[in-house]
């Protein structure tokens, strides 16, 4: 039996990851109430960024993780700006819909370039050891998430971002650039959405079908966490994370059985999540 | 809307029940099969069992605004429900179907409890949640469920003691499509009823509702337990006509696929789940008979191009189409 440290430390490596790749989510579904199921078709997006550049191009780890950021929110940007937009004042079904739709088409992009196989990622040496890459991600995430409640607590851009949470109308009348605002927050939580999808591989692996199956564990952080919380975010991603490995490590029978009767109970405790208000 | 006048609520209901000429073409039209396609009655079977589990979420989803990600659930029930008694010796369909509605209304009315008293997000992934821990545990007791390999030895009876089930669908076609119609009636005559109304009610204003003294929750878990006995019987169907069950049948891609066909036909219309069912699973086949690897692009495709060119759905895009040329001529 593993020590209870080191099954914790793993938990917490990989709430670190549902976290990055859940909080953008969690903030354009509080804001604009946008279900956008593709989220993780963008984490994809951003694992296979990374792929590409390493195996074929020949960068370094580290320098890829920026690009795979800059990828992801690009091609939000297209898309926002393309289709979402136009769906915002739609029903939820249509919205649904339409990223199921592109969901699809992802996937089927994505095993068409780089078949359906698992991607090999040979990380460089001071990354190597299950301890040190996990100690890595730990040390990221914190990073970001530090930045992101600065971001949001202590800056005009960040005022404006929770007041457009907290009541959108009342926000626009005070002269706030509401769309503007979401294309911005759209294309940071889709940025961070594909860095979580690049740091992900090591732990998790990629292949065509990432969208959809972490798909399940993204919604479950946003709603046990509550719609636009960050803190909600984090503590979801840290409970779940903790509370799969745990379930995986010591009662492996039950598989997953645990993390949803986790998420049950606190969504029948709690409907609004955490940390959610509404 | 149509602005005509009833003398009273009865001639309301009356013209609401009464059959469309359309509607009696549609049903005729599923005969067609048997006839134009008849290499394809396998395919047509399947079908009309999906209509049928599209026909029960609609119920939920279309007439009530329970928006449900885990429905397979009750589908699942059903189909183990039939195959565990065909394991253990007994293959009558018929009585098949009856205990595998039981099953799931049981199991439906268990969880309508919990159901009933959530809405928005809260309840989609609740209903994930359940769906979810019920694969696990079908999968967690494989000496029951035959776990991840499915459950082995089904055997279904005939029909009567007559109609064999046989390898081309003749069958399986014709039992499938009876059974789908019978339900519909029975769900037709239901939504176009006080209790159909009251449930259009609680989806247009769940808070209101309550105000004008209707029992809300009641109704809730009254349809929530319908809609389940309704999947439990589609599970049934498909679990006697294929003599197979395997996690599948439980999982969330079922919940989620039928959940897209409904959307994609249009919500709340009775026919729009069917129509939905037929164009996603015709457009399926055909897509990876084209190309087996990539055919889930060209039904992404397929389902923006529904979503950007006909809001609510086919039959919600072609009522509005089918209005906008009338008041033009």
């Amino acid at each position: 039996m593993p020590p209870v440290f080191g099954v914790l430390f793993d938990g917490v490596a990989y709430g670190m990851l549902l976290f990055l790749m859940s909080v953008g989510l969690s903030v354009t579904l509080g804001m604009m109430n946008f279900v956008n199921l593709a989220h993780c078709s963008f984490a994809m997006l951003g694992g296979y960024v990374t792929i590409t550049l390493m195996n074929a191009m020949g960068w370094p780890f580290l320098a890829t993780l920026p690009i795979a950021f800059i990828a992801a929110a690009a091609a939000s940007v297209v898309l926002e700006r393309v289709f979402f937009r136009r769906f915002y004042n739609a029903s939820e079904l249509d919205q649904c819909l339409l990223t199921i739709g592109i969901v699809f088409v992802s996937i089927a992009t994505a095993a068409y370039i780089y078949g359906t196989d698992q991607q090999p990622l040979q990380l460089p040496t001071y990354l190597h050891g299950s301890f040190n890459y996990r100690l890595f991600l730990i040390v990221v995430a914190v990073v970001i998430t530090v930045a992101l409640v600065l971001g949001l607590e202590a800056t005009r851009f960040g005022a404006q971002v929770r007041a457009a949470v907290n009541n959108q109308r009342m926000a626009r009348g005070l002269g706030i650039n509401v769309d503007g605002l979401f294309a911005i927050t759209f294309a940071l939580g889709s940025g961070l959405a594909g860095l979580g999808g690049a740091l992900a591989i090591a732990m998790l692996g990629l292949d065509p079908s990432f969208a959809f199956t972490y798909l399940i564990y993204v919604l479950i952080v946003v709603s046990v966490g509550g719609l636009g919380s960050i803190a909600g975010s984090f503590a979801a991603a840290m409970l779940l994370g903790v509370s799969d490995m745990a379930g995986k490590y010591y009662v492996p029978a039950f598989g997953s059985f645990l993390i949803y009767l986790v998420m049950l109970l606190l969504l029948i405790w709690r409907p609004t999540g955490i940390f959610g208000r509404r | 809307m149509t602005t005509e006048t009833f003398a009273g609520p009865q001639d309301f209901f009356q013209a609401q029940l009464r059959w469309h000429w359309i509607e009696i073409a549609f049903w005729l039209a599923m005969l067609l099969p048997f006839v134009l396609t008849p290499n394809y009655l396998v395919l047509a079977s399947q079908i009309a069992i999906t209509a049928l589990f599209v026909l029960s979420l609609d119920l939920i989803l279309g007439f009530s605004g329970i928006v449900s990600l885990g429905h397979a659930a009750y589908f699942g029930v059903g189909s183990y429900t039939v195959g565990l008694v065909s394991k253990w010796g007994w293959g009558e369909p018929l009585t098949g179907l009856l205990l595998g509605g039981i099953a799931a209304g049981l199991f439906g009315y268990l969880t309508s409890f919990i159901i009933a008293r959530f809405r928005h997000l809260a309840l989609i992934m609740i209903t994930l949640g359940i769906g979810l821990l019920l694969v696990e545990a079908a999968n967690s007791a494989s000496w029951l469920t035959g776990g991840f390999d499915g459950l082995q030895g089904i055997h279904t009876w005939r029909i009567f003691n007559t109609f064999r089930f046989d390898l081309y669908g003749y069958t399986a076609y014709g039992y499938s499509l009876a059974v789908l119609f019978v339900v519909f009636l029975v769900a037709r005559r239901l939504i176009h009823s006080p209790f159909g109304l009251a449930l259009r009610g609680i989806r247009e204003n769940g808070q209101r509702m309550p105000a004008i003294g209707a029992a809300t929750g009641q109704h809730i878990r009254t349809i929530y337990t319908i809609a389940a006995i309704i999947a439990g019987i589609a599970g049934a169907t498909l679990a006697e006509t294929t003599e197979t069950v395997s996690l599948e049948s439980l999982g969330f891609q079922r919940s989620a696929d039928v959940l897209v066909m409904l959307i994609l036909g249009g919500t709340g219309r009775l026919y729009g789940g069917l129509l939905g069912a037929i164009v996603y699973m015709v457009a399926r086949d055909q897509f990876s008979g084209l190309n087996p690897q990539y055919w889930y692009f060209w039904i992404g495709l397929l389902l923006i191009a529904v979503v950007v060119l006909l809001p609510n759905g086919i039959l919600g895009g072609l009522t509005l189409l089918a209005r906008r040329l009338k008041v033009a001529s």
